[in-house]
């Protein structure tokens, strides 16, 4: 029962993610959409190790990549390699203070965001804007306040 | 604090094996194409999804509809029944002059088509993927839309559709760097290529002679000829050509005549194959051939 309720839990907030990844935005707002899947993904991973892992991360990044049209298997590589670095170190993590995970989702980010243009550049013609790094900011500064409040939820709610 | 490595395959061995299931399902993809008629079925898993994110946009939109004051819908009503008015006589007149260009293509012997089946279609989001340019629409293979399919709303081209799922389409814009479309100059007929440059307002016109007889503000209208579009609708207008002393050809770019951003309905068109019922006897070798009667 309480793996049950755990599990609902974590998946609400998957798909609320989810949402919020493809949610229509205006065009000049857009580029400045936090990464919520990447933000999610590692709260639960430095959180509950032995509940979500890689395999949620490939499903995850599967899903990403039909929502978002893009090639196959795209993001699901890079959220399962984010889920990796994360789970081998979540101990270490989290001993960081907020300023530190701050810093460090920045790189995740700024890593993942590279990575996909070198993916993506590599399977067809694409164009780099300049505002696609933007998101990198917005995510660290959504950063303390989600992992604040999905620590509320995790305590409120017995998530274990 | 419950032991963690206890269970399961350890981690590099699931990173491993992910890594390769993700290599696989990215060739198999992007070289192979092996999944377009599987994605109908893998979109319409994550079409719930979708509508949720859709739903307080088409919320909001219902609410302000509904509180429209009286006098602003009287307002409305009255402009509309004016543009009706003005369209219809417009079409008046169209049918003239469809029934006219019907004699004058029977005098030429070209029989054409102009009737397309067309159906109105809602955006449902307009974005994704941060490389390519697409909008997602609200009909899919239920209600027939097909691969290729051209999409247009009332100023002109839009797109067309590149992934269809069973009741979501995701349409590719003019403007993606992919997307390439067949146009003629409207005033003279020179032909010539679009592509699509990547930004929002830019399309790219490639290979044109630098003496070509094009202008600026010059309207570019689909030709037909890749035999995706149908001919004659307007795409973009001609917004720069220069070109240098010596070089081959001019630098030519557009912005599309659609206001790609901003459109809320569009059309889907079922173009019928303008090769289907064409007399290709002519371009055969015998024909020829054969020695002059």
């Amino acid at each position: 029962m309480n793996l049950f309720n755990s599990y609902k839990i974590i998946y609400f907030t998957f798909f609320v993610c989810l949402v919020a990844a493809i949610f229509p935005l205006p065009i000049i707002l857009n580029a400045f959409r936090p990464d919520w899947m990447v933000l999610v993904l590692c709260y639960w991973i430095i959180a509950l190790p032995h509940r979500v892992n890689i395999g949620h991360a490939f499903i995850l990044g599967l899903f990403l990549d039909l929502l978002l049209g893009s090639i196959l298997g795209m993001h699901a590589m890079l959220l399962s390699l984010l889920a990796y670095i994360t789970s081998i170190n979540f101990q270490r993590f989290r001993n960081f203070t907020l300023v530190q995970t701050t810093l460090l989702l920045g790189a995740f980010i700024f890593m993942s965001k590279l990575a996909l243009y070198w993916i993506a550049s590599s399977m067809q013609d694409i164009i780099l804007h300049r505002h696609y790094f933007w998101s990198v900011f917005t995510s660290m500064l959504v950063w303390p306040w989600f992992f604040l409040f999905m620590r509320f939820l995790r305590i409120r709610f017995k998530v274990s | 604090m419950k032991t963690i490595f206890t269970r399961g395959p350890s981690f590099t061995l699931r990173l491993f094996i992910v890594i390769a299931c993700c290599v696989g399902l990215l060739i198999a993809d992007s070289q192979f194409n092996l999944f377009s008629s599987v994605r109908v079925y893998l979109n319409s898993i994550v079409s719930p999804i979708q509508y949720v994110a859709d739903a307080p946009q088409k919320l909001f939109s219902a609410f302000s509809e509904n509180i429209m004051t009286r006098q602003a819908l009287v307002d409305r009503n009255q402009q509309l029944e004016k543009d009706n008015l003005h369209l219809k006589a417009d079409r008046l007149l169209l049918g003239q002059l469809q029934s006219e260009n019907k004699q004058l293509r029977e005098l030429l012997n070209s029989k054409k088509q102009f009737k397309n089946k067309r159906m109105i279609t809602e955006v449902m989001s307009l974005r994704s993927d941060p490389f390519t340019h697409q909008l997602l629409i609200d009909k899919g293979a239920i209600n027939g839309v097909y691969l290729g399919q051209p999409v247009i709303n009332e100023q002109g081209v839009v797109g067309q559709v590149s992934q269809v799922g069973s009741t979501t389409s995701r349409v590719v814009l003019i403007v993606d760097a992919s997307h390439g479309i067949p146009v003629r100059v409207q005033r003279n007929d020179a032909i010539a290529v679009v592509h699509g440059s990547g930004a929002w307002d830019k399309l790219n016109v490639p290979f044109v002679q630098s003496n070509a007889d094009i202008k600026e503000g010059d309207l570019l209208v689909t030709s037909g000829l890749g035999g995706r579009f149908p001919a004659g609708y307007p795409v973009a207008k001609i917004s720069r050509f220069e070109y240098q002393e010596g070089e081959l050809y001019a630098t030519v770019t557009a912005t599309p005549v659609a206001d790609l951003d901003r459109s809320r309905y569009l059309l889907l068109l079922w173009n019928n194959d303008p090769l289907a019922g064409a007399d290709l006897t002519l371009d055969s070798p015998e024909m020829f051939d054969e020695p002059v009667q």
